[in-house]
């Protein structure tokens, strides 16, 4: 794209790309370390997770603020308009992975060893696999302004969403079989819904990409597939 | 050239042109620009300098006649009415289709003065009564009127840049115009009389169809709800304000409305 004749805004919008990448990649980064934790009952990395989320939060508050100055400075118009709102909006979903990753690493020291080995224990770093990707994959997308690869990312989620119908019916069978697991379970459960929702998140993220790089809203999927309780 | 995309199709257009081509002598300004204007929306004229888009302005009520080495090709119709037919009288034709400039220029006369001129050789009013009517409905339309209204017959020059503005703005609406066309009316103002001219621009909306010529993006974002760019003597885009400002579908626009242009 043709840089601006005032280069102020294009270094204004560079580092506004600049943070929300390395947003993306700490918020990446957070899941695959919360589904490790999770894995190898590593109480430390979990703690890391929870301490590495105030970046996450900080690089939050610098975006908005930077967009707000953008937005008052330099008027963006058209391409650069969608880019700073899209911007201001991903950040917002950014953090709250960032919130679901964390919110797993803090159940980390609540399931035992035992039930490392349950079924759907091992169902969930595939799922939280396909999530991540999801969240990586959106913020390239965002990077490189590719409409195709957001429209990729959207239609990814019902496999997240498919995941999450399995792990969610082999654990209610399992309680009602094991009920003195209840506990442990529940936390799994809401472990395997932050993952359904982190893949939610991805899925907003690619749909602001798409409005960014195209002007045109996604038009509303077909949620037919959706997790199971909502 | 271009075809002008996302031509919108207006269905009572005050304004037609199809085709409109202007030449300098040898070189062309327009090269074939169609488009409508309507009654209910303000349509605002922007691209760099040089676009063509005062020379297309100034086609709509035949100020390029003026011009000696000026030459218009193509049609251009008021209410259907072929506007560069020998049969128009161009005096009637500029009492219809008003226009404001850049620099305010009232008539050295008094304020009064240069708001009943036009009414009194028009022969719309000839009374005393009947003129202060007019002048007074017309100041209160451009704004103006609480401002001057105690001091009438101090000249019109006197008044602030904002005020004189007003004034050739209140000096158009005098004669009855059904168009109202300016010609970047609010570059030579500070902020507050330039907020004063768009409040006064949304005022007028739906009475006169208005069409203004603006380098100020913001500006045509603030006061119009159609956006035609012009560059290099082509419409390059035509459509909805909203649209063009956040969405538009010309890389030409797209980069001129950005600040990428060049």
């Amino acid at each position: 794209m043709a840089e601006h004749t005032i280069k102020a805004f294009d270094e204004d919008i560079d580092r506004l790309r600049g943070l929300i990448a390395e947003m993306g990649g700490r918020a990446e980064a957070a899941i695959e370390s919360a589904m490790t934790a999770l894995q190898r009952q590593d109480l430390a990395l979990a703690a890391q997770v929870v301490a590495d989320d105030k970046r996450i939060d900080a690089i939050e508050a610098e975006v908005e603020k930077l967009v707000i100055q953008v937005i008052a400075l330099r008027a963006p118009m058209a391409n650069d308009l969608r880019d700073v709102i899209a911007a201001l909006k991903i950040v917002g979903v950014v953090e709250r992975i960032g919130d679901y990753a964390k919110n797993i690493a803090k159940r980390v020291p609540q399931i035992t060893a035992n039930q490392r080995t349950l079924e759907p224990v091992s169902l969930l770093p595939s799922m939280a696999q396909v999530a991540s990707e999801m969240v990586h994959d959106a913020l390239n997308a965002f990077a490189a302004r590719d409409a195709d690869l957001a429209v990729a990312v959207v239609e990814r989620d019902t496999v997240v969403d498919d995941f999450y119908n399995s792990v969610f019916r082999t654990l209610v069978t399992y309680m009602v079989e094991n009920p003195k697991t209840i506990s442990e379970c529940a936390h799994l459960l809401f472990i395997a819904k932050n993952i359904e929702r982190i893949g939610d998140h991805a899925t907003n993220v690619a749909e602001m990409v798409y409005y960014a790089a195209t002007g045109q809203t996604l038009p509303d999927r077909d949620r037919g597939s959706a997790a199971a309780e909502e | 050239m271009t075809e002008p995309t996302n031509p919108l199709a207006i269905a009572n257009p005050k304004m037609s042109a199809r085709d409109v081509k202007v030449f300098y002598g040898a070189k062309q300004a327009i090269k074939g620009v169609s488009i409508d204007v309507d009654m209910d929306n303000v349509t605002a004229f922007i691209g760099p300098s040089g676009c063509g888009k005062s020379t297309f302005l100034r086609t709509l009520n035949r100020m390029n006649d003026t011009v000696a080495s000026a030459r218009v090709e193509g049609t251009i119709t008021l209410d259907g009415e072929d506007i560069y037919s020998p049969s128009m009288d161009v005096v009637q034709l500029r009492a219809r289709v008003g226009m404001v400039f850049q620099k305010p220029n009232p008539f050295p006369k008094s304020i009064y003065e240069n708001i009943a001129y036009g009414p009194r050789i028009h022969g719309l009013a000839h009374a005393k009564a009947d003129l202060d009517v007019v002048v007074e409905k017309s100041l209160r339309r451009a704004g103006l009127w609480d401002e001057v209204k105690d001091r009438l017959h101090d000249s019109g020059t006197a008044l602030s840049g904002g005020q004189q503005q007003r004034l050739c703005i209140g000096r158009a609406i005098a004669v009855e115009p059904e168009v109202i066309l300016m010609d970047e009316p609010c570059s030579a103002l500070d902020p507050i009389a330039t907020a004063k001219i768009e409040e006064l621009i949304h005022e007028l909306r739906g009475r006169y169809a208005i069409v203004i010529v603006t380098h100020n993006m913001q500006q045509a974002a603030r006061v119009s709800q159609r956006t035609a760019f012009f560059h290099l003597g082509d419409l390059v885009e035509y459509g909805v304000t909203g649209d063009i400002f956040t969405n538009p579908t010309q890389e030409r626009t797209k980069d001129y409305i950005t600040g990428r242009y060049g």
